[in-house]
């Protein structure tokens, strides 16, 4: 047996019952009343909280939902949202919906992944930035669209993608650009007089 | 709350509007926010508790306006007259506030044209109210006349009124199969069960479409209007919205407007004073494209891996928990409430014959003003590309558009002048899909674009079936061979014959739709797949063909033989 | 139970009413091939092996997930549909490591065997030759993923016979793997309790019993008609 002491539910680690973030778990856990159906719910929450999906935890919402282990982690693992290992520090999503990839959203991708020595969907070494993909934001009239730690940044180049990744790491939060030095696209204005 | 609370309430909100000089409406949709709206409202906010302007000026963050690229976007409303603002930043800002203050023109802030045709040639259905109601308060969607079709519906029609009026309006599917809603709400509502459930799929997957999110993120009562009446007709006490795990603003202004209209009695125990109860739970997708099709979403609401299983039996006989279970996009839901309001009739009146209503598309790509659009049925492609989106940037040549997503083909120039319905659109090898419209010019290669999508399925598809699980990837292995000029003309051979397979074969629709794009630019774009395999040259100068070519399939097939596992992607 | 007709391969058959199409049409002898199907079992309708035409549906439907109804019109071996099973066939061979020589199972699979009935001779897609390990950790059993074609039989059988649901299936598309708990090693699992029907069950080498050599195993997919029978007639009652 790989665990003996996770037979029973009391069986949770100390360090992991006493987490704060371990709260909201138990929370949504309870605002759906254990029902197996609230799975991917309680994933979502576990996930926000922790940053990533860890056997301790699959094996509690196992538990508490009374659904089979291998349920949990097929369901985890099924789901691009889920991640089964700690994230990195700061996060890199290049968008590479249809529009995004019209507007040459690949070359934004290469050229990260060549800045960090990392391909998407992993993180760096040194555990400071995960660059992913992600199919559409929804955010097309801006394509390229790039988001650094949750912020949507548009219309970008492979320049301007890696030079606010770096400035991501280094600075530890994403460049808030002044609403004004937004870049204008050149060319006619279709319309406008 | 009873019909004459809402109208009281209806009333009350408008008598406090029309209390304002004036209204600033800045678009706090995704786009627009992210290219800095909330610094523009603050901004406003600010100038206008400076100026002591809060009895006399009202600045509403409201959703989408349309032309997305142009963000963000404000809308000025005084003595009945609007005017737009593109790309306002909180400079202009300023001076949009001083101007209205003072009754002039800003001295260097031009407004929008207001005969601009991206905006007038409209014809604004779902999208009502999106752009002048603030989603985040209830009382604004009322004002606008919400909830009163419910209202009408709980009280003065049976629920096989309401099915009928929904059968009569000719309102299809709006999510992609373009399936007759009514027709659908029929056979929910005679399929015999206790309990019944509503489902919305807000699982807007298609890359390149934001319809829907546009749709609950500014305008989200009208989808849970939509739903309550749904609910009401075919016996439901019980709904779910499936949104979309990228969706974050739209689940929180969801979630926001599930509450107020709980709190307000217009969802909930009795609702709006009738025997009607209807709850409505949001369930959050955690990204994956199969979940748009209807059986992976009710895997996925009851917490298992999204797989598909086969129908029939249909949801409407046995859906969620074996329950009678109605299935809609939410585009479908929100023109519910106009259907139910202003009649079938008027409904009907708009469109063409056989596609009635109007179709809200996200027109994007290689086009000069891309954003968010509703038009009737059957505008032709030229129309939205060329007068409402403004054409081709850089004058630049279109080459084609690409419509339905993954599940969908690309419309060369030569049909331009084709009716978007969705007769017209499956004609010529396309589908309406959820109303995606990405346009390309010449420096989009068509192979390319075809990889592009087959790595999109291969990536989403679930496993379940064989010939999906498998022949997608040997689709784009052979389309990769293609732009990367290895590949032989017996390369193209077999990808006909995997498009066939898969598109026959596979278990639900995104195996059988997934060789769509491939069809569709082998159909009017061959010569650019023969050119690659030919010439090995990429016209549109997209794909990199190395000089010399790398050992094919042949080398690798040996290795296999002998026993040497390669790398799997 | 009530009796319909219907017409297979221009032949008038009967069948009962709440029979599968696969049922009937190998009741009258007609042989369909299939992967994923295994009497005693949920039907899966993954390996779309079993197609078969109906008049009046626009494209092939599964035998194994289609209920047999009064007066269909059903073709079973047209040119196409064994054109498309030959494909299937081709695409779960390139899918994985299937090396028939050094297999287990070799002489006793049912892919095998299947493949052999359409006369697949070769395959003329390229190998995805996927890097896939073994799991030896069980002190019985072994589970070989070069050889899985993802049928789920031993994950149904699992569920629905045993009771446990040790196994499942982790990532999706190409990438899924037959997986037991959280991914544990199989012979680290908390809840198989080493019962073995799945590797009775498993139609290639993709589940075998430990100390086999190659076409040495030979599985006994009748084990679970009997197991199934026996709990209905309470056989071991008393």
């Amino acid at each position: 047996m790989r665990h003996t002491d996770r037979q029973s539910d009391s069986s949770l680690s100390p360090a992991l019952a006493s987490d704060p973030r371990f709260t909201a778990v138990e929370r949504t856990l309870k605002q759906y009343q254990y029902r197996p159906d609230a799975l991917i719910e309680v994933l979502h929450v576990a996930q926000e909280a922790f940053g990533y999906l860890s056997d301790e935890l699959m094996d509690h919402v196992a538990r508490q939902l009374k659904v089979p282990l291998s349920r949990v982690y097929g369901v985890a693992t099924f789901y691009h949202f889920f991640s089964l290992e700690p994230q990195g520090e700061h996060s890199c999503v290049v968008c590479t919906g249809t529009a995004c990839y019209v507007k040459r959203s690949g070359e934004i991708v290469k050229r990260l992944e060549g800045e960090f020595g990392v391909k998407a969907g992993n993180t760096t070494a040194d555990g400071k930035l995960t660059l992913s993909t992600v199919r559409c934001l929804g955010s097309c009239g801006l394509a390229p669209v790039v988001v650094l730690d949750g912020e949507i940044a548009g219309r970008n180049t492979p320049d301007s993608a890696a030079a606010a990744a770096h400035h991501l790491v280094a600075e530890g939060k994403p460049e808030k650009k002044p609403v004004a030095e937004r870049p204008r696209r050149r060319g006619r204005r279709g319309g406008t007089p | 709350m009873i019909p004459s609370d809402l109208r009281a309430m209806a009333e009350q909100e408008r008598e406090r509007q029309e209390g304002f000089r004036c209204r600033i409406m800045v678009c706090a949709g995704t786009p627009c926010l992210s290219a800095g709206a909330d610094v523009v409202l603050e901004t406003l906010r600010q100038g206008i508790a400076e100026g002591g302007l809060d009895a006399e000026i009202e600045s509403v963050a409201t959703g989408c306006m349309g032309p997305c690229s142009r963000g963000p976007l404000v809308k000025v409303r005084s003595r009945g007259k609007e005017i737009v603002y593109e790309r306002v930043t909180s400079e202009s800002a300023r001076q949009i506030l001083f101007s209205v203050v003072k009754g002039r023109r800003p001295p260097t802030v031009s407004p929008l044209p207001p005969d601009l045709p991206f905006l007038a040639r409209q014809e604004r259905v779902v999208l009502a109210n999106s752009g002048s109601v603030n989603p985040e308060r209830i009382e604004e969607y009322v004002a606008a006349g919400g909830y009163e079709a419910l209202s009408h519906a709980l009280h003065e029609m049976t629920p096989d009124d309401v099915c009928r009026e929904v059968s009569l309006s000719g309102l299809r599917g709006r999510g992609g199969a373009g399936y007759p809603t009514g027709v659908k709400w029929s056979l929910a509502r005679k399929a015999p069960g206790e309990r019944k459930y509503v489902v919305a799929n807000g699982d807007e997957g298609d890359p390149g479409a934001y319809m829907d999110r546009s749709i609950m993120e500014s305008d989200p009562h009208r989808v849970l209007e939509g739903m309550a009446l749904a609910g009401y007709a075919i016996g439901a006490e019980q709904g779910f919205i499936y949104v979309r795990g990228e969706y974050h603003l739209a689940g929180r202004r969801l979630e926001g407007a599930i509450r107020d209209a709980e709190r307000k009695g217009l969802l909930g125990s009795r609702v709006l004073g009738s025997n009607f109860n209807f709850r409505i739970d949001i369930r959050t997708g955690a990204g994956a494209f199969v979940c748009g099709e209807e059986t992976s979403l009710m895997a996925s609401i009851m917490g298992k891996r999204g797989q598909p299983w086969h129908r029939p039996p249909y949801p409407a006989q046995k859906g969620l928990w074996g329950n009678p279970t109605l299935i809609n996009n939410v585009e479908t839901f929100a023109a519910v409430p106009a259907v139910v309001g202003r009649g079938a009739e008027w409904f009907a009146a708009i469109g063409t014959p056989k596609s009635r209503g109007t179709k809200v598309y996200a027109l994007c790509g290689q086009v000069e003003i891309a954003g968010l659009i509703e038009v009737p049925m059957g505008t032709t492609l030229r129309e939205v590309v060329y007068e409402i989106g403004g054409g081709i940037p850089s004058g630049k040549r279109f080459k084609a558009a690409q419509s339905g997503g993954p599940s969908g083909g690309c419309i060369p120039a030569s049909y331009l002048d084709t009716p978007l319905d969705y007769e017209s659109m499956e004609r010529i090898g396309t589908i309406m899909g959820s109303g995606g419209l990405i346009i390309m010019d010449e420096t989009s290669c068509m192979p390319d674009v075809a990889s592009f999508f087959l790595d999109f399925c291969r990536d989403e598809s679930c496993g379940k079936c064989a010939p999906c699980r498998v022949g997608t990837v040997e689709m784009h292995r052979l389309l990769r061979r293609i732009t990367s000029g290895t590949a032989t003309m017996d390369d193209l051979v077999k990808l006909e014959e995997l498009c066939e397979l898969v598109g026959t074969t596979s278990l639900c629709g995104l195996g059988m739709t997934a060789p769509n794009p491939v069809l569709s630019t082998l159909r009017y774009f061959r010569d650019e797949y023969v050119d690659h395999i030919r010439q090995r040259r990429c016209t549109a100068g997209v794909c990199t063909i190395a000089e010399n070519p790398a050992p094919g399939a042949e080398g690798e097939a040996l290795l296999h033989a002998m026993g040497v596992p390669g790398e799997v992607e | 139970m009530p009796v319909i007709t219907l017409t297979i391969n221009d032949e008038l058959v009967s069948g009962r009413r709440g029979e599968s199409l696969l049922e009937v049409v190998r009741e009258h002898g007609i042989t369909l091939p299939t992967l994923c199907h295994m009497e005693g079992l949920s039907e899966r309708g993954g390996c779309r092996l079993c197609i078969v035409e109906v008049e009046g549906s626009p494209r092939p439907v599964p035998a194994c997930t289609t209920m047999a109804r009064e007066g269909m019109l059903v073709r079973t071996h047209t040119t196409r549909l064994i054109r498309y099973r030959r494909m299937i066939v081709e695409l779960l061979l390139a899918e994985r490591n299937h090396y028939c020589a050094v297999c287990v199972s070799v002489g006793h699979c049912e892919l095998q065997n299947v493949a052999a009935a359409l006369g697949v001779d070769h395959v003329r897609y390229e190998y995805l030759s996927p890097r896939v390990t073994m799991d030896l950790s069980h002190e019985r059993f072994g589970m070989d993923h070069n050889r899985c074609i993802l049928c789920t039989r031993c994950v149904r059988v699992c569920d629905e016979v045993e009771g446990v649901r040790t196994w499942d299936i982790a990532h999706r598309g190409v990438r899924s793997r037959i997986m037991a708990d959280l991914n544990y090693p199989w012979g680290e699992s908390e809840t198989c309790t080493s019962c073995g029907k799945c590797v009775q069950v498993c139609p290639t080498g993709a589940l075998f019993t430990k100390g086999a050599a190659v076409g040495e195993m030979v599985k006994d997919p009748g084990m679970l008609r009997r197991v199934l029978e026996g709990r209905d007639r309470k056989e071991w009652e008393g």
